[in-house]
């Protein structure tokens, strides 16, 4: 077992967790964009449950990687009923996932940035209450290099002097929801550089006034360096967040206090 | 069937044959478009660089002297800057004599690849900025473009060029060293027919690109082309300007952008979605205008919102 293979393994690991006794070989649905990765993918992600291409799943991305290091990705899921859970997948990337949200108290909607390693798909991989998983997205062709070299504020030396800055912003859309727009300073170090072992935020969980939870994110280090995130929680009051990285250092922040 | 050993050795003939009819057959073929007297614009496509294009999106001019010609931005590769030489022999009965190069970006300064370095000049930014950057833009166009690159390697300018009047050949220009699109950009005057050739700091009808762009800069140089009396203009990208349109609709572009962008920022969008932004009617004659919008997004969004997103 090879490096990648290990990283990937511990991937499906951490999805299982939170898909108990999902995994299990069986014939995928025909993947239309035709990835060499589908099998290996849907086999850790889906189990026996079932999974359609949907258009009800909405993928936002421009027409060109402009930068392979930060790529813009939104989901938006609004128009499926229930979902409970939302992964963002870059098939071909050495980490696949960027982030798997759970959206308890939020809309099924998310937009953040990550690294493409290569001409490879991005997808929404969205689950519903009854289990069954809606996907979609597209090619993305990319040059190499995005997971594979080293964050900008590594090259430029300053990344812990702004490490976990936090800004974000709150607005209140209609009936009762908020757009919450968060950032970090963070490199989100995939360890795949050489000599820069992997460093990046985990966990992202967001609060109402009351406590109660909003919605809880795990992230990848495939998503970009100074990671930021836009959802849409149901709540019209505070909203508090807090980020946690593999170093076990907290970043939080609270709007419309 | 019986397989012979003739039969074998016959289709190992023809196996060849075949692989040979995939061979890359792409041909630059750039045409001349005649401004003045012994003046030519070489008309690039206005689309983004690929491999359907060769990379032949950027303009080109072409002037005789009485020393040999001048080619202002020799194309993508090495192929594309020997096309733009032959044809600038076949118009001017001479060859190319001085290469200026406008500046960085590759679909105007890799073809350097086809001329002596003794003879091509550019801004000392321009060298600069090669130096850094054209092993990693050659890695890109051959990603991109792959065999219309074959033979390309990273030709430096000498950086030698000032702004000021001029001459080659007998021939009376004015250089202008301005910046603003990227580092260091290039224009020139042809004062025989007063035609302004301004590399990447003037787009027409087709959308302007960012990756190296300071806005403030770009528009003080914009402020003085406008300011400089030429009858007609050779833009970067898109169409020859006879009205003096070109420099305005850049502008307006380039405010446009800053300013929806800015406004994206505040009002909560990502960078995606503001990617999606409309863009107004008034830009409907601009090529590759959603492309290059986000192009943008990328070049300015994560720094307006280190900018204007509040710190917690």
């Amino acid at each position: 077992m090879n490096r990648l293979s290990i990283l990937t393994a511990s991937f499906y690991v951490s999805v299982q967790t939170l898909a108990p006794g999902a995994a299990q070989a069986r014939t995928l649905v025909a993947d239309p964009l035709g990835s060499p990765m589908w099998e290996h993918h849907g086999a850790g992600l889906f189990g026996k449950d079932p999974v359609s291409f949907d258009p009800r799943v909405i993928v936002r991305i421009p027409q060109i990687a402009e930068n392979q290091r930060v790529f813009p990705v939104t989901i938006d899921a609004r128009a499926l009923p229930q979902v409970k859970r939302i992964v963002l997948l870059i098939d071909l990337n050495p980490i696949p996932i960027a982030i798997d949200y759970v959206p308890t108290g939020a809309e099924p909607f998310i937009a953040t940035r990550i690294k493409l390693d290569q001409r490879t798909p991005v997808r929404a991989v969205v689950q519903t209450m009854d289990g069954s998983w809606h996907v979609a997205g597209s090619w993305v062709d990319a040059a190499g290099g995005g997971c594979s070299a080293p964050p900008v504020s590594r090259v430029k030396g300053d990344w812990a002097e702004h490490l976990g800055e936090v800004r974000g912003q709150a607005w209140h859309e209609s009936a009762g929801e908020t757009r919450l727009r968060m950032t970090f300073r963070h490199p989100m170090d995939t360890g795949l550089v050489e000599n820069i072992p992997p460093y990046n935020i985990e966990h992202l969980t967001l609060h109402d006034a009351t406590g109660q939870s909003l919605g809880k994110m795990e992230v990848f280090g495939s998503v970009a360096e100074d990671p930021a995130f836009t959802v849409l929680v149901k709540t019209a009051g505070p909203v508090s967040f807090e980020a946690r990285d593999s170093a076990g250092l907290r970043f939080a922040g609270k709007t419309g206090a | 069937m019986k397989i012979d050993r003739r039969g074998l050795l016959l289709a190992g003939l023809l196996a060849p044959a075949a692989a040979f009819a995939e061979q890359f057959a792409g041909k630059y073929q750039p045409q001349a478009q005649p401004i003045g007297e012994g003046i030519w614009m070489v008309r690039g496509a206005d689309e983004a660089i690929g491999f359907a294009n060769g990379g032949a999106i950027a303009n080109s001019a072409i002037i005789a002297t009485d020393a040999g010609a001048v080619l202002f931005d020799p194309g993508v590769s090495r192929e594309h800057g020997l096309a733009l030489g032959a044809l600038a022999q076949r118009l001017t009965g001479k060859p190319v004599g001085r290469v200026y190069i406008s500046h960085l970006h590759p679909d105007h300064a890799m073809g350097a690849a086809a001329f002596d370095p003794a003879i091509i000049h550019a801004l000392p930014a321009t060298r600069a900025e090669l130096e850094r950057d054209g092993e990693g833009f050659s890695d890109a166009m051959y990603r991109l473009l792959a065999d219309w690159m074959k033979g390309t390697a990273v030709v430096l300018p000498q950086g030698d060029l000032a702004g000021g009047s001029t001459q080659f050949g007998g021939r009376p220009f004015r250089l202008l060293a301005l910046k603003g699109h990227s580092g260091g950009d290039l224009a020139m005057i042809d004062e025989r027919t007063a035609t302004l050739v301004t590399g990447d700091l003037v787009f027409h009808d087709r959308a302007p690109s960012t990756p190296h762009a300071s806005l403030p800069d770009w528009r003080a140089s914009l402020g003085v082309l406008a300011g400089l009396p030429h009858k007609v203009l050779v833009p970067g990208h898109g169409p020859l300007d006879r009205d003096g349109s070109a420099i305005a609709q850049t502008r307006d572009w380039l405010d446009w952008v800053e300013q929806s962008l800015h406004k994206a920022v505040v009002d909560g969008l990502d960078m995606s979605e503001a990617g999606d932004l409309p863009i107004p009617a008034r830009f409907a004659a601009l090529k590759a205008a959603r492309y290059e919008l986000q192009r943008s997004v990328s070049h300015f969004y994560p720094r307006l919102e280190a900018e204007l997103l509040p710190k917690l």
